[in-house]
């Protein structure tokens, strides 16, 4: 099977907002390979006729009513932000897309 | 600065090129709750505090259908005439922006709830009304994102701001996204067919009583593809995506917009670059945004947190049973009951007054006075007051209440807006109004004749010239009748009494 290439963890580096300088890719595409690997062991006890799964719980429809439940306040929901003002989250510069 | 693109002539544009159309629309349901949590979705509220750790993205925080959500999703399915998924999953689509919290937006991916319909729209070109049928690829669940200010720009944009700040309120509200296939064959009616599309789909999902579909408000956004091709008989060229036209006559510029802008490169030899414009309403301009191919790897895979939805046929049938008509054949069916033309059909349709004016005739009034009443009188009044016409404290059963006592000569036009102007103001009920006013017409004879005979003394040569044959003189003598009893008589009463009193007829 073919490997994570440098250029790959460099798109998804970029995809993540990471910095990663040319001597560390190398490395993680050495360490994600070895992480892919063991995964892809999976797919050698699985055969064709065993579907991907996306839960482990062979369940369906399960729904709620549409009542509202009291959430959190606006200084619980805030308690966690680093940076706040008017009552809102306080974010760095966002990357310019216009 | 974004500088001005060049444009060609529309015609000429047309007479080049083949455009192929794409819209996707968004419309924001108006659920109690949001798509996977039990937050409230009250528009404008005090900023975060409509959040829970679900849609703040907090760590262990596990998401749960709004059943409402996936009802309303089938139903607009079946108004586009969709086939409904039997199984169907939710998954994560990931990005990196401060919008989502959880960096990832619920949505569907390649197993839309709803797919493969239709949507026929009447479409106005100056050859008449062209019939067109929008094919639908699909229409799927998602969450609304959250609104960022941004800070320290100079005109509140993201360009040039030091920092943004976050409000979460509108952050899993749920959406679904009616995508069409693209849509080939409008060529020059093309702005008109986008324009006729997203007016049909506003009305077919306003009639399942599902969002408030404002556009004006955001409740119904509409993102533009659009890419031209030499002829019908040629690939697809690349397209350009729109976003931000948020008016009906947005979507139908937008369209002529990219059309004159991607003829002029194409035809100098250039590339249209795959990217997202934005519209600007003020100007009637699009910007460039991003680049597609480098942003849009979403990296899309199944929603572990949340269970497949299997909706059961039966539970389908249940909802397309109880599809209301649809709007545009409604229309037309109300139109040939009420027998009126299309003009004064499309006054009522504009004037929103359909749902009243169907409803007052349903309770006994004559259709032109119904159309009158709410078209004339209340269309005014709500406008002043910035009101829309259902919002008014007055109903169909009260215009048909008053209609009836106009036919019985009991009121007349003049009294009757004083009778609406009571209910509006609260005073009661249409006939506690005429006693609380003390409105009714004099309807007995003899106040009459003496009110006429005074007036036939007053002016003995308007007497006179009636009684010579010259009819037209009988409006002195009615105005001061009318004037006498402080317009509480019926005009066509008192006329009737003065012609017998001077014995002429009519
Ligand atoms: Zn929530």
């Amino acid at each position: 099977m073919s490997g994570i290439t440098r250029a790959e963890v460099a798109h998804l580096a970029k995809l993540a907002r990471l910095t990663i300088d040319d001597e560390h890719l190398d490395h993680y595409a050495e360490q994600l390979n070895v992480i892919i690997e063991s995964v892809a062991r999976v797919s050698e006890v699985a055969g064709d006729d065993v579907p991907a799964t996306s839960h482990p719980l062979p369940l369906i429809n399960v729904m709620r009513a549409d009542v509202q439940r009291p959430g959190l306040t606006n200084a619980e929901a805030l308690s966690n932000a680093p940076a706040q003002e008017q009552g809102r989250f306080r974010v760095p510069r966002i990357l310019d897309e216009e | 600065m974004s500088k001005t693109a060049l444009l060609m002539d529309f015609d000429q544009a047309l007479e080049r090129f083949d455009p192929v159309l794409g819209l996707e629309v968004h419309v924001e349901l108006s659920t109690n709750t949001k798509m996977f949590c039990s937050c409230s979705t009250t528009f404008g509220g005090e900023p975060n505090t409509q959040v829970c750790p679900v849609c703040l993205g907090l760590p262990g925080a596990l998401p749960v259908v709004n059943e409402k959500g996936v009802e309303a999703a089938i139903r607009i399915g079946l108004a586009l005439n969709c086939e409904i998924a039997e199984w169907c999953r939710f998954s994560r689509k990931n990005y990196f922006y401060p919008d989502m919290p959880k960096n990832f937006q619920t949505s569907q991916y390649d197993e839309p709830i709803a797919f493969n319909g239709y949507l026929d729209v009447a479409v106005p070109t100056d050859e008449g009304v062209m019939p067109f049928r929008v094919l639908i690829e699909r229409a799927h669940m998602e969450e609304d994102t959250g609104k960022a200010l941004h800070q320290g720009g100079a005109t509140g944009r993201i360009h040039g701001a030091d920092y943004s700040l976050l409000d979460y309120n509108r952050a899993g509200i749920p959406l679904i996204e009616i995508v069409t296939k693209p849509i080939v064959g409008a060529g020059r009616y093309a702005p008109e067919v986008a324009k006729a599309y997203v007016a049909a789909l506003r009305e077919l999902v306003k009639s399942l009583d599902v969002s408030d579909v404002r556009m004006d408000q955001g409740s119904l956004r509409c993102d533009v593809n659009l890419s031209l091709r030499p002829t019908p008989q040629d690939r697809f060229g690349t397209r350009t995506e729109t976003k931000n036209v948020n008016s009906l006559r947005s979507v139908e510029r937008a369209v002529r917009y990219e059309v004159q802008r991607q003829a002029v490169i194409l035809t100098d030899g250039g590339k249209i670059i795959q990217e997202t414009r934005h519209w600007h309403e003020d100007t009637g301009l699009t910007t460039a945004g991003r680049v597609k191919e480098e942003a849009e790897d979403y990296r899309y895979f199944p929603e572990p947190d949340l269970v497949p939805i299997a909706p059961s046929r039966e539970w389908v049938e249940q909802l397309r049973a109880s599809l209301p008509e649809n709007p545009a054949l409604r229309r037309a069916r109300l139109q040939a009951e009420w027998g009126i033309t299309d003009h004064d059909m499309a006054s009522v349709v504009n004037a929103e007054a359909l749902d009243l004016v169907e409803a007052t005739i349903a309770a006994g009034a004559d259709q032109a006075a119904a159309r009158k009443w709410w078209l004339g009188e209340l269309s005014r009044i709500a406008n002043e007051r910035g009101l829309g016409l259902e919002e008014l404290a007055i109903t169909p059963a009260h215009l048909a209440r008053i209609e009836a006592l106009i036919a019985d000569g009991a009121l007349n036009d003049k009294l009757a807006r004083s009778v609406i102007e009571g209910v509006l103001a609260g005073e009661g009920e249409v006939d506690a109004v005429i006693a609380g006013r003390g409105l009714a017409l004099v309807s007995d004879d003899g106040p009459l004749l003496a009110a006429i005979d005074a007036a036939l003394q007053a002016q003995p040569d308007v007497a006179e010239k009636i009684a010579a044959g010259k009819l037209a003189a009988a409006g002195a003598v009615v105005g001061a009748v009318m004037k006498a009893t402080r317009g509480q008589a019926d005009a066509a009463k008192v006329r009737r009494l003065l012609f017998e009193r001077l014995g002429v007829s009519e």
